[in-house]
Parts: structure tokens; sequence; C-alpha cells
């Protein structure tokens, strides 16, 4: 019999602890395949983020992070600073990287560093319980905007993919969505670009992906995935913005 | 070996490369300017690395990335950028990374002053960033002793994956003294296992985690005995103290760093006069050199300790614990960055004799 799909073996044997439905398994599946397709498992380490992915460390099988919230990018730079042959990833969520972490995000894409960020924006802080993240949609509810968030109260979402690829040292940076299958395959793609664009020492490179929280939208997988598609894509356009 | 005249900084900066330190990152702030200055400078002539960081949050963040990776690592700074790395330190306590922060220290609090002061004695004996954790911390008194100190503190940190501080000041960071450096252009570095290095699934490298995060009550138990236990070692096997002319002395005086110089001159002047006081120099703040206190000051021919310092009794908790109300011990010091005289200091030990 013809094997035609099997798990690969940059994930540890630790099961998830994601919600059903959850972006963060989808992900992290995609990473682990593309540095095993990539050949570079023995050589890549990984920084894991304050957030419903604090734990990666736990389930990507190469050398292993665990930053402080939102300076991710900053222990990459270090470690990149000693190691420049090696590849190394950060795995960031939107409270991570979009608010605590602005500045280390920012500044590393400014020193065209050689790292690449995976970036999932899911509209809101999943892991301290659904409050208001600086990527929430205008009117979208959450637990520290219980009636909707309001543009006068406090501004609109940031588009940090668009931000980034305003930086000369940012080298590829695409945005990606879950909400399909097609989107799906695009975002992996993505992830190989973004990997590979690190590996030819072009410099900083990010993939945005727009990804799904059932539990703190309050929404069934199948109609978070809706959701994408009708709310996130249409403010956060998905696409290359980026390629040196 | 000959002795050059050398500023603090940068004295400070190249024993830390012939030390092994190939890594720095750093945020301008004075009074330590010259630290980074200097370093971006020679560390490419040796192949290492020197990089401007954003913030001093950014710096300690990436000398965790890069303890993390096994190499030899510094950052420096002064106190509001001190205050900045607290939470870094802690995740380097935690994650059992050694690394090195000089802390050429200012008047405080807030923005202060950019004179040399003492007022972050608390901050880096006490723990500073929160947890449950320890730096060693030392304090030299002269740039000679600042520059022999830096080997030392890159050994103790990767012996014990602890991070270090070096807890000078303003004044020693800017002056100029001669130094004798030794030269050690092929420093041996102690093999990292436990490093991100690469990892062969294979079984000859296992893979590295890095981690301050123990989510489960009995995990983070693990790491704090082990923690607690190393803290053991540390404070059995590292204490450095200096005794100067405390035998049969009449008063002791307790002081560390730029102040410990100025007792020195004290301690003379009132010789001159005809009065035998000692003084008593923890060299490493943490571990503290309590024995060492507690038998200076309780000797029988000693009337009372003073300790002197340029912050607003700091060093007087840790005094006081260890001479544990066998002797009186007086305060002289005050916050911010005027440093008291040798004179003040000799008068205010004649004041207690007529006491
Ligand atoms: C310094 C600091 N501030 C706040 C927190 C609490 N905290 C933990 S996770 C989190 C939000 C994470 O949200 P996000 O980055 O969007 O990731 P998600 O959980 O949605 O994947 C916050 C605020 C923390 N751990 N450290
Ligand atoms: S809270 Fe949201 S982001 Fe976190 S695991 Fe659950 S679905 Fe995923």
């Amino acid at each position: 019999m013809a094997t035609i799909f099997k798990r690969t073996s940059v994930l540890t044997d630790v099961p998830f602890h994601y919600c059903p439905g959850c972006g963060h398994g989808i992900v992290h599946r995609m990473v682990a395949e593309v540095i095993e397709e990539l050949g570079i498992r023995n050589k890549t380490a990984g920084v894991a983020p304050v957030g419903c992915a604090v734990f990666a460390y736990n389930y990507f099988d190469v050398d292993m992070y665990e930053a402080a919230h939102g300076r991710a990018p900053a222990v990459a730079t270090g470690y990149k600073r000693v190691h420049p042959e090696n590849i190394v990833f950060t795995y960031q969520g939107d409270g991570d990287l979009a608010s605590i972490g602005t500045a280390e995000i920012v500044q590393a894409a400014h020193r065209g560093e050689k790292i690449t960020t995976i970036f999932i924006n899911n509209a809101i802080y999943g892991m301290t319980g659904g409050q208001m993240a600086p990527t929430t949609l205008v009117g979208q509810k959450t637990t520290t905007s219980p009636l909707g968030r309001s543009k006068e109260h406090c501004g609109e979402p940031i588009r940090m993919a668009e931000m980034l690829a305003t930086i000369n040292g940012a080298a590829y940076i695409e945005r990606t969505a879950l909400n399909s299958t097609a989107n799906i395959i695009r975002t992996k793609a993505a992830i190989k670009k973004a990997f590979e664009t690190q590996i030819a020492g072009k410099g900083f490179s990010m993939v945005e992906v727009l990804s799904p929280c059932p539990t703190n939208w309050g929404k069934s997988p199948a109609e978070s995935m809706d959701w994408i598609a009708e709310n996130m894509i249409p403010y956060y356009p998905l696409g290359v913005m980026k390629e040196a | 070996m000959s002795l050059k005249l050398m500023k603090g900084c940068e004295a400070i900066a190249e024993a830390a490369i012939q030390a092994g330190c190939r890594y720095f990152f750093g945020y301008p702030i004075t009074p330590q300017n010259d630290i980074p200055e200097y370093m971006s400078a020679r560390m490419p002539q040796v192949g290492g690395c020197f990089l401007q960081s954003e913030s001093e949050l950014a710096a300690i963040n990436m000398v965790y990335g890069a303890g993390g990776a096994g190499a030899r690592v510094m950052t420096s700074s002064s106190s509001p950028g001190i205050s900045l790395k607290q939470e870094g330190i802690s995740t380097c306590a935690a994650a059992e990374i050694p690394c090195v922060i000089v802390n050429m220290m200012r008047g405080g609090p807030g923005l202060g002053n950019i004179q040399a002061s003492q007022g972050d004695y608390f901050q880096a004996v006490k723990g500073g960033g929160h947890g449950d954790y320890h730096a060693v911390v030392y304090a030299p008194s002269s740039i000679q002793e600042t520059v022999d100190l830096m080997p030392k503190a890159f050994d103790v940190a990767d012996e014990y994956r602890t991070p270090v501080i070096i807890l000078a000041d303003g004044l020693i960071g800017q002056m100029m003294e001669p130094v004798e450096l030794k030269e050690n252009p092929n420093p041996v570095l102690p093999e990292k296992p436990w490093a991100a290095t690469g990892y062969d699934p294979n079984g000859k490298k296992p893979r590295a985690v890095l981690n301050s995060l123990y989510i489960e009550t009995e995990d983070l138990d693990v790491l704090v005995d082990r923690l607690h236990a190393r803290y053991e070692v540390i404070q059995k096997k590292e204490k450095m103290v200096e005794l100067y002319n405390t035998e049969d002395a009449e008063f002791i005086l307790c002081a560390y760093g730029t102040v410990a110089r100025v007792c020195k001159a004290a301690v003379r002047l009132l010789g001159e006069q005809g009065v035998k006081v000692g003084l008593v120099r923890p060299i490493t703040l943490w571990p503290f050199p309590s024995e060492a206190v507690h038998d200076a000051a309780a000797q029988k021919s000693v009337k009372a300790a003073l300790t002197v310092e340029m912050s607003d009794g700091q060093l007087l908790e840790d005094i006081r614990l260890a001479v544990n109300g066998d002797k009186p011990v007086e305060f002289m010091g005050k916050a911010g960055s005027i440093i008291p005289t040798a004179e003040e200091v000799a008068e205010r030990i004649m004041k207690m004799r007529r006491a």
C-alpha cells in the first residue's frame, strides 16, 4: 500500500493542548513539515511565545527556547548572531507580536535580521481568555471590549504585514489564511518561502496567518472559518506584501 | 606585563574579551557608554559580535538567545536601563543561562542623575526581577579589581549556569587608573552540552530546551529545588571579602565599591590620630560574606560598626543581619550621588568615640 500522508518526524509525540478547531495545530504541522522537507532539522532552533503556543517547545522536535512575552525576535537575534549558519524561527501570536513585542519585531526587521517569524493573527488574546488584541476588528466583542471594539476609543486594527513590508530589512512578507484547503496549502508554501529566504541569507521573513480561535470567538470551528473569510480577509488582504 | 592607563569602562570591556566574551548586546546610557563603544570596535577584531539593541529589554533577551546558544555573552547598562532588564534577568535565572551584566550605577530614583551612586544595591542583591532567584553580585572597588574579576565572573556564570552582575558605579566606569591586563588570546571555554547548538535526533546531541515556564506545580518545584541547591553551593564557595586593618580595631567600617576606598583613607587618617579602625569590604554582595562581617564586628576590641554607603540604608540591612545585634551598627550615607569624604567618615568615628 502506498503511504500518501504521514506525520512529520519534526513534531514530537506529545499531543497538542489546543482547542478543537484551533489554527495553531495546523500551522505547527506545516512549520514542522517545511523544516523536514528543507532538511534543516539538525540546525534549526525555534523560539516559542507567550500565548496559547507557549508550549511549542514541547511539540517541535528541534532545539527550542521559550521567550518572555513579546521578546522572541530578540532571543532569536541572539541565537542567530552566535550561529549564523543555523536557522531560527519565532512563533508568535498577535498579543505577543503586535502589542507587547512591537519594538522587538520592528527592530528585528529593521536590522534585516536573518530570522523567520510565523505570526498567528487570531484577532484576540487566546490564552488569557479572549481579551482585545491590537488586531481585534472594529465592532468585535471581546472580554475587554464587551460592546465591541470602538475605533474612537482604541483605534483601528493594526496591519503588521503591511507595516513590516515598508522596512528595507524585510525580505519576504506574506499574509495567508487557514479558512480553506486552498488557503492552507498557500500558507504552507509561504512558510517554505520564508524559511528559504532565511537560508538564502536575504533578510527578515514573516508569514502572517489569519487563524481561528473558536473558543474565544464563541463560534464553532466551521463558523470560525467562515468568519475569517467574511470579516478578517476583507480587512487583512491576503498575498505577498514584500519579496526582495 | 606592563601597566597601562585605562578608563574603567574600556578596561572592563577588554577584560571581558580576554575572558572569552565574544558577544555583546547593549543600549547607550550614561555613564557606561564607553563599554558599548569599545565593544563595537573590538568585537569584530576578535571574530565576535557587537550589536546595539533597540532597548535594554531587547539587549537582555539577545543575551538569553546568545547565552542559550552556548556563547560567553555580556551586556552593560546603568540604573534605569538595568531596571528594564529585570524581566530578562529573572528569565535567564530560571532558564539557567550563564551571562554577565554590568551595572555602572548612577543616582536615582527615576532618571536621577548621571553621577556615581550605590542605590541599586537592593535591586542587584535581593533579586530585582520577579520570583525567587539570585544573581551572583561582584562589587569591585578599583579598575584593577574589576579587570581581575571579569574572568571569575564568566567562569562562575558558566559553572553555575547563572546570571552574574558586576555592580560598579559611574566613578569606576569613568575614572582612569593604571591597570595590568592579562592577555589571553585563546581562552579555553567549558563544554556546554545543554546549549542550543544544533540537534542530532539520532542520539549524539540531545535536543536543547531553554525555558522558564513550568506550568505544573510539581515541575516548578523541581526547578526551584535545583536552583536552591545551587545557591547553597554558591554561598559556601563563592564569598569574597577584604579585611583591612580589622584585627583588634576599636571601630569597624563596612563599605563596598568606591565608598570602601574613601573608608580606607579614613582608616589611615584615624590611624595617624592613634585610633585603630578597620574596614570590612564585601567583594561579593551576593553571596554576602556574613561570617567575615560578623567576626570582624563582634571582636572584643570593637565598640561599634559603621556602615558607609551612597544609598539610604541598603547595605546597612545586610550588615545588621550579619552582626546580629552583637554590636551596635551605625549608619552613614544617603541616596543620590554625594560621595562622602575620608574626613567626614573620620569625624563620624571620632563622634562615636566620644559618645
Ligand atoms: C509580561 C507579561 N504580560 C502579560 C502576560 C499574560 N499573557 C499571557 S498570554 C497573553 C496574550 C497572548 O495572546 P496572543 O499573543 O494573541 O496569543 P494567543 O494566545 O491568541 O495565541 C498575555 C497577555 C504575560 N505572560 N507576561
Ligand atoms: S483559546 Fe483560541 S488560540 Fe488558544 S488554543 Fe483555544 S482556540 Fe486556539
